[in-house]
């Protein structure tokens, strides 16, 4: 019987037997901590340990601090402190308060590359599937675990290979729509527990910001990680940041054993919205327009990307945001932030309203920018709208485009009827 | 392993058992500066509607019953710490999230997922045994509720009181 990707990547990095269901040891090509879950991971190694702790590989090893940046708050800035004099101390590379959101400046760096495994203290870093690495988000006890010995135990999940039929989607219409789209139909619990490989033929097709967006909710799915399999881009894109010509990924055998498979029709898909206070609180936008918006986030793990801030400056750039109105724009990275700068993005958001923050988690995390207060509605990119994430008010989730839009017109607002009247005009 | 103690059984005003309670729910991202163990159980569950005050009510040795993908969401180990810190005996839900399944095996703090517990009709305040080796849940009652065992990975660690415990008795 052959293999998944997931059962592969395992076989890359184990002596044990890979067959779901089996629990077995793992080596980690890399390890981080962010702000937070970092302190909590330096104090439990030196609790059990020792001041003097010996760690398996510090230039494996690294913090990534992307929650509260820089702190505004003072039990934050001790914290991140603490992991800097502990870094220093141990020869590990720090990811700085300017550096933006650890999974990208992963990415971005070649921290991780396809067909590795990355694990830290990020509930997202299975975002990494979106370039096939097998990124795992790990509680403190884990990733000190990992820090200490460079390996991990895990349960060989089963996978589920979902299918995408129909035709790739067009502007307005955009990967978050895709991403919701298969919430929708999977629901929160759909991938519990398992693995997800994504394919079909418009997957192919998908860059890689588009690949992060879809990956980045899998979380969200219920699901251990959504494999992608990465473009010759990607690749190139690993081979260069990286410096080793033969990273490649390894693919799924013809005959692996899949514990179902879904098929995905996208040939009609609209776009969508996650209504409050569930991420699989999903359906199409026309079907939840007329509240009126006090907020919209743009950015996030989910939505950070330099072609995100592009999606929603299409928008920006004819239209001014609605008067009062607080639009926050946060990169995911400093190296988005550089491009958009460069690129006079910021400006023409700067030139519409929008707040400009710097990069890193934003509202998520209780972080810099993106909290609402009691019944204040907030559209947001991000990739949860439970009660209470960010901020005491109610949050729809979407894509750039479509938080643009509601930006503009004050409103949740279908922009496929908002582009046709304006073309109308 | 052999549990017994008074059930806390977290559903709806509507007596419905909650699903998909998330780590913000559990242990809310405004506390999360927050290092010390003892410190983390006067925060459990206040950000879920009808459990504000579980902190003040429960006692230590209590066992709490959840529904589906309890603990979803953030890799917050606080998640699980708040209620070691008030010293929960036991936690049994449907299901769990995957990282925090990890979490909660990782740190010795004994859970059990019992698919269907639900409908069996365990009612806060009954007094439950349950044996962790055959997934046996009995209350004084004499409901009777069939959940998993442990996996084998979950008692070794538990036997070795933490991951990092067990680690050292693999190195011997």
């Amino acid at each position: 019987m052959g293999h998944t990707v997931i059962e592969k990547i395992f076989m890359n990095h184990s002596s044990d037997e890979v067959k779901p269901g089996h629990v077995i040891w793992l080596d980690i090509d890399t390890r981080s901590a962010r702000d937070f879950g970092g302190p909590n991971v330096v104090k439990r190694l030196e609790s059990v340990y020792g001041e003097d702790v010996q760690l398996a590989d510090p230039s494996r090893t690294f913090f990534t601090f992307d929650c509260v940046v820089p702190a505004n708050n003072i039990p934050y800035a001790n914290n991140q402190q603490l992991c800097r004099v502990f870094a220093r101390n141990k020869g590990i590379k720090v990811y700085d308060v300017d550096s933006g959101i650890g999974s990208h400046v992963a990415v971005e760096k070649g921290l991780c590359w396809p067909g590795s495994i990355y694990v830290g203290t990020d509930s997202h870093l299975n975002i990494l599937g979106a370039v096939g690495c097998f990124g795992q988000g790990m509680g403190d006890a884990d990733i000190a675990f990992a820090f200490k010995t460079g390996r991990t135990w895990f349960e060989v999940p089963e996978t589920i290979k979902v299918e995408f039929m129909g035709e790739a989607y067009q502007y307005p219409v955009t990967a978050k729509d895709l991403t919701l789209w298969t919430l929708r139909h999977l629901g929160s619990r759909g991938a519990l527990g398992c693995a997800i490989e994504f394919t079909g033929d418009m997957i192919d097709s998908l860059s890689m910001h588009e690949r992060i967006t879809l990956s980045s909710m899998v979380t969200e799915m219920g699901g251990i990680i959504g494999f992608i399999q990465p473009s010759e881009e990607i690749l190139a894109h690993f081979r260069k940041v990286t410096g080793n010509e033969n990273v490649s990924m390894p693919l799924a055998d013809h005959d692996a054993e899949y514990k179902r498979v879904e098929q995905i029709d996208i040939s009609d898909l609209k776009p969508q919205i996650a209504c409050p206070p569930k991420p699989d609180n999903v359906m199409d936008v026309k079907e939840a327009v007329g509240g009126q918006g006090d907020a919209v986030f743009i950015g996030s793990c989910t939505n950070g990307r330099v072609e995100d801030f592009h999606a929603a400056a299409r928008i920006f750039s004819r239209y001014p945001v609605h008067e009062g109105v607080m639009v926050k724009a946060v990169p995911a990275t400093k190296g988005v932030f550089g491009q958009l700068l460069a690129d006079g993005t910021i400006s023409t958001l700067y030139n519409a309203g929008v707040i400009i923050s710097n990069p890193g988690c934003g509202g998520c995390a209780s972080g810099q920018i993106g909290m609402t207060g009691k019944g204040e509605v907030q559209i947001s990119t991000s990739n949860r709208n439970f009660r209470g994430k960010q901020g005491d008010g109610d949050t729809y989730l979407a894509s750039p485009v479509v938080a643009a839009v509601c930006a503009v017109t004050g409103r949740i607002t279908d922009p496929v009827a908002f582009l046709e009247e304006e073309e109308r005009r | 392993m052999k549990f017994s103690g008074k059930i806390w059984v977290l559903t709806t005003p509507e007596g419905r058992l909650v699903d998909d309670i998330d780590t913000d729910m559990i242990f809310h991202n405004r506390y999360l500066a927050e290092t010390d163990i003892g410190k983390m159980g006067q925060y459990a569950l206040d950000n879920l509607e009808g459990w504000e005050d579980f902190a003040n009510r429960t006692r230590p040795g209590d066992i709490l019953i959840a529904g589906k993908n309890f603990g979803a969401g953030s890799s917050r180990q606080q998640a699980v710490d708040c209620f070691r810190s008030l010293k929960i005996s036991l936690l049994i839900a449907e299901s769990f999230g995957a990282i925090y399944k990890r979490n909660a095996i990782n740190s010795a703090f004994p859970i059990l997922e019992a698919p269907g517990i639900g409908g069996a009709g365990f009612q806060t305040g009954d007094v439950v045994d349950v044996d962790s080796e055959t997934g046996a849940i009995r209350s004084e009652r004499n409901v009777l509720f069939q959940g998993l065992s442990f996996s084998k990975v979950q008692v070794d660690i538990l036997s070795a009181d933490g991951l990092f415990q067990y680690a050292r008795e693999m190195e011997k």
